[in-house]
C-alpha cells in the first residue's frame, strides 16, 4: 500500500500493519514494542491519544468527554490510577467559540469525575480548508497500582470478563452522523473505567485492555498474537442491546468488530471469575458485565455459536462498510 | 423482534438437526449449493457446517453481486475517476474491490475523489440540488436490488436531470443458473434458492433446476429457514422426486412481485454479461433500454470495458460455480486475504472466500 | 445476495413509510409494494425499499409446522 487510506486508522489489520511497517521499524524502543494501552515508566503509566469524531456532540457524550475518558481508560486498564493529563486542541478557523466552550466544560466535568487534572496544553488554529472539525490530542499519566498489560500473566483456562454490553459507541456515532438517514439514537457507552476498576481487588485481575476501535474482535486478536494463546467466546453470553444488534444486522456488521469507549476486557483466574463478576456488576458502568469466554491453548480467536457451531473471530480487516448484501 | 427471533430458537434448531440426522442415508453424500452470498454468510456466521452431519456438503454459488462483476467493469470505474471530477455513489460492498492497478474505491477516496456510500439509491436524489458535478451511480445487484435502481433512473429521467449517469452492472439469475446446470460434471444434489431474489421473480425461476432432477428450495435467511431448506432437500433427494418448494412463504409469494418486475422492465433489458471467473453468460445481465441510454456512463465518457483475464492462480471462477472450495486455492489466506484480496470472492464480505476466511475455524486446511 | 430485514410500519405517507427496526427508524419507499401498506404491518426492507409484506398467516403456519415437528421428535 503506497498511500494511507481510512482502513489504516480503523484499528484493524491495516492499522496494525502500518504501525509495524512504518512506525516500529523506525522507532524500535523496547517499551513501544509492547503496544499496550500505556507505557510503563518507573512507577508510572504514560499514554497518549487523539480524538477525531464527527459530530463532536452525540448522545451521552461529546469529543471533550471522549478525550478525558479515552485517556484515563488507557491508564486504568494498564493498571494505573489516572492523575494528570495534557490537552492539545487543533481548531479549524471559523469554529464556534460557544461549541469550544461546551467541549471544554465537558472536559472539566469528566476530569472531575475521576479527579484527573489537566496540567498542560496547547492550542493551534488551522485554515478551514485543511481541517473541518476540531481535533483533540492528549497525554495522560498515572501511578501504577498493578501492571495489567503483562502478556505473561495470561494462562490457559483463565476466564474473560467483558464489563458492559458491546458495540454501542460505534453505532451511536454512526446514527449521530445521520448519513444513512436513520432516525433514533443510541447512547454511547463512553465512561470512566476507573470508576469501575477502583472497587475491584487488583490481586484478582491478571490482564486488562479497553476494547475501542475494531471492537472486541480487534483487541482479543491483538492480545492473542502477543500472548501466543487463543480465546474461545460463547455467543450465548455476549450482551448486545437489541437496537444495536438489529441495526448491525441491517447494515451487515458484526457487533464484535464495532467500537466501544467504556468497555474493558478483563482476564482473571478461573476460580476467581464469579467473585470478580459479582463485584464488577455492582460497580459503576458494570451492570451489564458478563463472562465472555476463556483462554485456550491454540492461538486463535473463536466463537462457539448459540447452536454449538464454531467460527473464527478474525481481526477486523478495516472499516465497517454498510452492505446491501 | 417479530419474524426474526422466533426463527432463531435454539431448541427448534436442535429438533431440525435431529430430524436431518435421522433422514440422511449413511454412505450417501448430499451436495447442496447455496446460490446466494447472504446465505453463505449466514451459514458461516451460525457455524452451520460444524453442526450438520458429515455427509452434507454445503458449497457456495455465484450469488455475490460484487464478486461477479468483471475486472474490466471495475477498471472502467477507476479510469473514469482518473480523468473526470465526478461524485460517485456506491453501495458499501464495492469499496474494497481491487482493480487491475491494485487500487480500490477506498484508495481513490484517500486521494481526494468524492465517493459517497449510500444505503438506498434514492438517497442520491437529495444531492441533485447541491452540485453541478456529474453524479454517478454504480448500479449493481441482482433481481432484488434492480427494481430500486430502476426507480432511481426513472426518477432522474422524470426530473430531466442531465448531470447523472450509471454504470449498468446489474446481474440476473436465469443465465447463470443455466450455466451451472449445463455443466457436464454437475454433481450438486440440491439448491438453497435465494429468498429475496424469489420475492421479486417468483419461484418459477428455479424450475430449470428440478427439470434436471435436482432439488430446489426457496429459503429465508434465519438459521431455522436454512435448516428447513436443507431438510427439504434431503427429503427430495431421498424420495427422488424433485419440485420447487417455497419455505419462505412469509416473504415470498409464488408469483413474486410483478410491480417490482415491471420497474425492471421499464428501464432495463436482458443482455449477456461477463461474470468474473466464468466469462460471458447469456441472459445474465441488465442493459439500459434506449430511452435511458443517455445515462450510460460508458457512452457518455467514452469508457471501454476491457476483457481482462483473472489473476493467475486465482480459483474464484471454479469457487463461484461450486466446483472448488476456498481451501483448494493455493492463494487462499496466504496472498489473498480480506485486506489484500486477489480474487473477487475475497472482496465482498459475503464472497465465499471472505466468508470462509472470516468465520471458518482454522483447521488442517490452512 | 441481498440483505433484507423485517421492519414494522409505524407511519405512512405518500409513497413512503416510516419503519421501526428494533427502536431505530428509517423512511423507506413503499412504491414497490403491490398492496397498500398498513400501520403495524411488517415489510421486508432492502436498499431502502419495502419489497414485500411479511405474511403473518404464513409465518404462523411455519411455526405451527415446527411445533408439530418438535412434538413428533419427542
Amino acid at each position: 500500500m503506497s498511500i494511507i487510506d481510512l482502513t489504516c486508522g480503523s484499528g484493524g489489520r491495516n492499522t496494525h500493519q502500518l504501525i509495524v511497517d512504518v512506525i516500529l521499524k523506525n522507532l524500535n524502543y523496547p517499551e513501544l514494542f509492547n503496544m499496550g494501552d500505556a507505557a510503563y515508566i518507573g512507577n508510572f503509566a504514560f499514554t497518549t491519544d487523539s480524538f477525531v469524531v464527527t459530530p463532536e456532540f452525540f448522545p451521552n457524550c461529546d469529543i471533550g468527554k471522549l478525550a478525558v475518558c479515552g485517556t484515563s481508560n488507557d491508564l486504568t486498564v494498564a493498571g494505573a490510577r489516572p492523575e494528570f493529563m495534557s490537552l492539545s486542541l487543533i481548531i479549524p478557523e471559523g469554529y464556534k467559540k460557544e461549541n469550544l466552550e461546551k467541549i471544554i466544560k465537558s472536559v472539566r466535568t469528566s476530569a472531575d469525575e475521576v479527579n484527573v487534572q489537566v496540567v498542560c496544553g496547547d492550542t493551534k488554529v488551522v485554515d478551514n480548508m485543511s481541517l473541518k472539525s476540531i481535533i483533540i490530542n492528549t497525554a495522560g499519566i498515572g501511578k501504577i497500582i498493578k501492571k495489567l498489560n503483562d502478556y505473561n500473566a495470561i494462562e490457559v483456562g483463565d476466564k474473560i470478563i467483558i464489563t458492559s454490553d458491546i458495540a454501542r459507541h460505534g453505532m451511536a456515532i454512526l446514527l449521530a452522523r445521520g448519513e444513512l438517514q436513520f432516525n433514533g439514537s443510541i447512547e454511547s457507552d463512553c465512561c470512566h473505567l476507573y470508576n469501575l476498576f477502583k472497587c475491584l481487588d487488583y490481586n484478582c485481575l491478571n490482564f486488562a485492555r479497553d476494547a475501542t476501535r475494531g471492537g472486541i474482535a480487534a483487541v482479543l486478536n491483538e492480545i492473542s498474537e502477543k500472548c501466543r494463546k487463543g480465546f474461545l467466546l460463547y455467543e450465548e453470553d455476549i450482551v448486545v442491546k437489541n437496537e444495536v444488534k438489529y441495526l448491525c444486522e441491517m447494515l451487515g456488521f458484526d457487533p464484535l468488530t464495532v467500537a466501544n469507549e467504556g468497555v474493558s476486557v478483563i482476564i482473571v483466574k478461573r476460580d476467581k471469575v464469579e467473585d470478580v463478576l459479582k463485584l464488577v456488576k455492582k460497580c459503576n458502568y458494570g451492570d451489564n458485565a458478563f463472562i465472555a469466554g476463556e483462554v485456550i491453548e491454540r492461538q486463535v480467536v473463536m466463537l462457539k455459536t448459540i447452536y454449538g457451531g464454531l467460527r473464527n473471530v478474525e481481526m477486523p480487516s478495516g472499516l465497517l462498510l454498510p452492505r446491501i448484501c | 423482534m417479530k419474524y426474526i427471533d422466533e426463527f432463531r430458537n435454539p431448541s427448534i434448531v436442535n429438533d431440525i438437526l435431529t430430524s436431518i440426522n435421522k433422514l440422511v442415508i449413511k454412505g450417501r453424500s448430499y451436495k447442496i449449493m447455496e446460490v446466494c452470498g447472504t446465505h453463505t454468510m449466514a451459514i458461516a456466521k451460525y457455524g452451520l457446517r460444524d453442526i450438520l452431519p458429515d455427509n452434507i456438503d454445503l458449497v457456495s454459488g455465484p450469488g455475490c453481486p460484487v464478486c461477479v462483476i468483471s475486472q474490466g467493469e471495475i477498471d472502467a470505474i477507476f479510469s473514469l475517476l482518473e480523468k473526470e471530477d465526478v461524485i460517485l455513489f456506491t453501495y458499501g460492498d464495492l469499496m474494497k474491490t481491487p482493480g487491475s492497478n491494485n487500487e480500490s474505491l477506498l484508495t481513490y477516496k484517500a486521494k481526494g475523489v468524492d465517493i459517497r456510500i449510500i444505503l438506498s439509491p434514492i438517497d442520491m436524489l437529495k444531492e441533485i440540488e447541491n452540485t453541478n458535478k456529474e453524479l454517478i451511480f454504480v448500479s449493481i445487484g441482482f433481481e432484488t436490488t434492480s427494481p430500486a435502481n430502476a426507480i432511481l433512473i426513472k426518477e432522474m429521467y422524470k426530473r430531466k436531470i442531465k448531470n447523472f449517469s450509471v454504470f449498468p452492472y446489474n446481474k440476473i439469475m436465469p443465465g447463470i443458473i443455466d450455466v451451472i446446470l449445463r455443466d457436464k460434471d454437475l454433481n450438486i444434489d440440491g439448491f438453497i434458492c435465494p429468498g429475496h431474489v424469489a420475492a421479486v421473480t417468483g419461484t418459477n425461476l428455479f424450475e430449470p433446476i428440478v427439470k434436471k432432477n435436482r432439488a430446489a428450495v426457496v429459503a429465508g435467511f434465519e438459521i431455522i429457514d436454512i435448516l428447513l431448506a436443507i431438510r427439504a432437500i434431503v427429503l427430495q433427494v431421498n424420495n427422488g422426486t424433485f419440485r420447487v418448494e417455497n419455505l419462505y412463504k412469509r416473504v415470498v409469494s409464488d408469483n413474486g412481485n410483478s410491480l417490482a418486475r415491471q420497474h425492471i422492465d421499464d428501464v432495463f433489458e436482458i443482455t449477456s454479461s461477463i461474470w468474473r471467473g466464468v466469462g460471458s453468460v447469456e441472459r445474465s445481465g441488465l442493459a439500459l433500454k434506449d430511452d435511458f441510454q443517455q445515462y450510460n456512463v460508458l457512452n457518455k465518457f467514452d469508457l471501454i470495458i476491457e476483457s481482462i483475464y483473472d489473476k493467475k492462480g486465482c480459483k474464484c471462477g471454479e469457487i463461484l460455480m461450486g466446483k472448488k472450495s476456498p481451501y483448494e486455492c493455493s492463494l487462499f489466506s496466504k496472498e489473498c486475504k480480506p485486506e489484500s484480496p486477489i480474487g473477487p470472492c475475497m472482496v465482498s464480505t459475503e464472497g465465499t472466500c471472505a466468508a470462509y476466511y472470516k468465520y471458518m475455524v482454522k483447521s488442517e486446511h490452512y | 445476495m441481498c440483505l433484507g430485514i423485517p421492519a414494522k410500519i409505524i407511519k405512512i405517507s405518500e409513497g413512503f413509510a416510516t419503519v421501526d427496526i428494533g427502536g431505530i427508524e428509517r423512511e423507506v419507499s413503499t412504491i414497490l409494494l403491490e398492496d397498500e401498506p398498513l400501520i403495524d404491518e411488517y415489510v421486508l426492507v432492502h436498499v431502502g425499499f419495502a419489497i414485500s409484506k411479511l405474511s403473518e398467516v404464513d409465518a404462523e403456519e411455519t411455526l405451527k409446522f415446527l411445533k408439530e415437528f418438535s412434538d413428533e421428535i419427542y
